[in-house]
């Protein structure tokens, strides 16, 4: 089948950027979405062009490092699934198909269709994380939990950090994100002893970093790969009230924009 | 004001919890303003006794303007403070964006409520303050009629109270999420009270200028 592509091209952060056109006349509809561009790419190269940089790496939808926005929608029109999974039978011969990094202040462009995820990391670094002593793993029966609290733990545990969601939102926010890593520890003994801190510590750093506010649009969840609902935003809000109420000293006083 | 309130405020989930503990203020003051305006279909001196009754109170008057007052001024700044924000957190907009999950109400919020900005300006200075048309402070029920019979009011009426039902439709759905309400058990009651809700002011409130511009209330 022919696609047409229309790829956001731009050579680092400075560059203004552009959308450059290509036609890959014979698409096989059983590749996948990068393969696709891997081909594409092996055409530029052997016209000794350059070729379209984007990330991935696993190609099994696991890793999180893949993700473009394809017809406007994060990861492209197919639910529950990453970019790599993505197969060009979900297209038809002779379709136009635009494709553009994920865009957000807090997810500068680092060339082409590569952004640079760092804010993520640093939400992650700020609290997404447990204290514990690590010698001989403890016996898992030691600690019984519940099991639907496992699950929902184990379903907000599931977010690969691709950014899918800051990609969808309206307004390029990272609750859904912020709340799944804010919630998975939350929900598990292990993380109680920091929850309040845990939560004000993220909460603090994505505000920091420039990402934007939630107005209950639904769209995050809808382009989470890994089905992750809106329900673990409403419980990151609650737990971030809780935490105000507790003590002012969980919210930490780096407020400052970066 | 502790410097605990401030760094919460800081927050965008601090000024969504302002939104919508303000909104909450403001749908009882809408529902209750509404339920005392429907009164006109049970005749002018019910509409005029009740208006009479309002004002021989002044103190707690005054005390629920000053809370709604407060209410108003609290969502206008978090709305504004948040839309620049959320602005800004996408400088480079898409080419093509697909809506997935998103309303028409959810995306025109912020245009909702400069229409029903400019919408309380205009009903203060008309029915409360009386500066357009001719008005008489003792009878409500006369002022309603001679302004709704002006086709022009009526028509801004009817606009403002749509755009007030598709407000309520998102913002009753979206204060229970952002305080931390959201239940798969109990979602799709949320659902239903907020399409209740919304249907309930635009078929109350639209009811009262079709009334008089049909000739049913003269």
């Amino acid at each position: 089948m022919k696609i047409t592509l229309h790829v956001w091209r731009q050579s680092d952060a400075k560059d203004k950027g552009h959308f450059e056109k290509y036609v890959h006349p014979n698409v096989s509809p059983d590749s996948s979405f990068l393969e696709m561009l891997d081909e594409v790419n092996e055409d530029l190269l052997s016209q000794n062009k350059e070729p379209i940089a984007f990330d991935n790496d696993c190609r099994e939808g696991i890793c999180g490092a893949c993700g473009m926005v394809i017809n406007g929608a994060p990861h492209g029109p197919q639910r529950l699934t990453t970019t790599c999974q993505l197969h060009m039978r979900k297209f038809k011969d002779g379709d136009e198909v635009w494709i553009e990094p994920w865009r957000a202040k807090a997810f500068p462009v680092i060339r082409d269709l590569i952004v640079d995820r760092g804010a993520m990391d640093r939400i992650i670094e700020a609290g997404g994380y447990i204290s514990i002593n690590t010698q001989n793993a403890q016996d898992a029966n030691a600690l019984p939990i519940p099991k639907p609290v496992a699950d929902k733990a184990m379903d907000a545990a599931t977010c690969i950090g691709c950014g899918a969601c800051v990609a969808a939102c309206p307004n390029a926010a990272a609750m859904l994100f912020t709340s799944a890593k804010v919630s998975h520890l939350g929900l598990l003994p292990q993380g109680q002893p920091e929850r309040a801190r845990r939560v004000g510590n993220m909460v603090a750093q994505m505000e920091a970093e420039g990402f934007g506010g939630c107005t209950n649009h639904g769209d995050c969840a809808e382009a989470c790969p890994k089905g992750i609902g809106l329900e673990f935003i409403a419980r990151m809000n609650r737990d971030f009230f809780g935490a105000m109420l507790k003590s002012p000293d969980h919210i930490p006083a780096r407020w400052k924009r970066r | 004001m502790s410097k605990r309130n401030l760094a919460f405020y800081d927050t965008t989930i601090g000024k969504k919890a302002v939104m919508a503990v303000s909104g909450l203020i403001l749908i009882g003051f809408i529902i209750g303003h509404m339920l005392g305006n429907l009164q006109i279909f049970m005749g002018a001196d019910k509409l005029n006794a009740y208006a009479h009754l309002l004002h021989s109170m002044q103190g707690p008057l005054w005390g629920a303007r000053l809370v709604i007052i407060a209410a108003l001024i609290a969502h206008f700044w978090s709305a504004i403070s948040l839309t620049l924000r959320n602005r800004a957190a996408r400088p480079v907009q898409y080419q093509r964006k697909a809506d997935l999950a998103t309303t028409y109400a959810a995306k025109t919020m912020i245009f909702g409520g400069i229409i029903l900005a400019l919408f309380i300006v205009f009903h203060l200075a008309h029915l409360t303050l009386g500066e357009i048309g001719e008005f008489d402070p003792a009878n409500v029920y006369a002022n309603v009629v001679a302004g709704f019979q002006v086709q022009w009011i009526a028509g801004f009426y009817i606009l403002a109270q749509a755009a007030l039902a598709l407000h309520l439709y998102h913002g009753a759905w979206s204060f229970l999420q952002t305080l931390g309400a959201n239940h798969a058990k109990y979602n799709h009651l949320r659902k239903a009270f907020s399409i209740a809700l919304a249907l309930a002011v635009a078929v109350g409130n639209i009811s009262i200028p079709v009334a008089v511009l049909s000739g049913f209330l003269k």
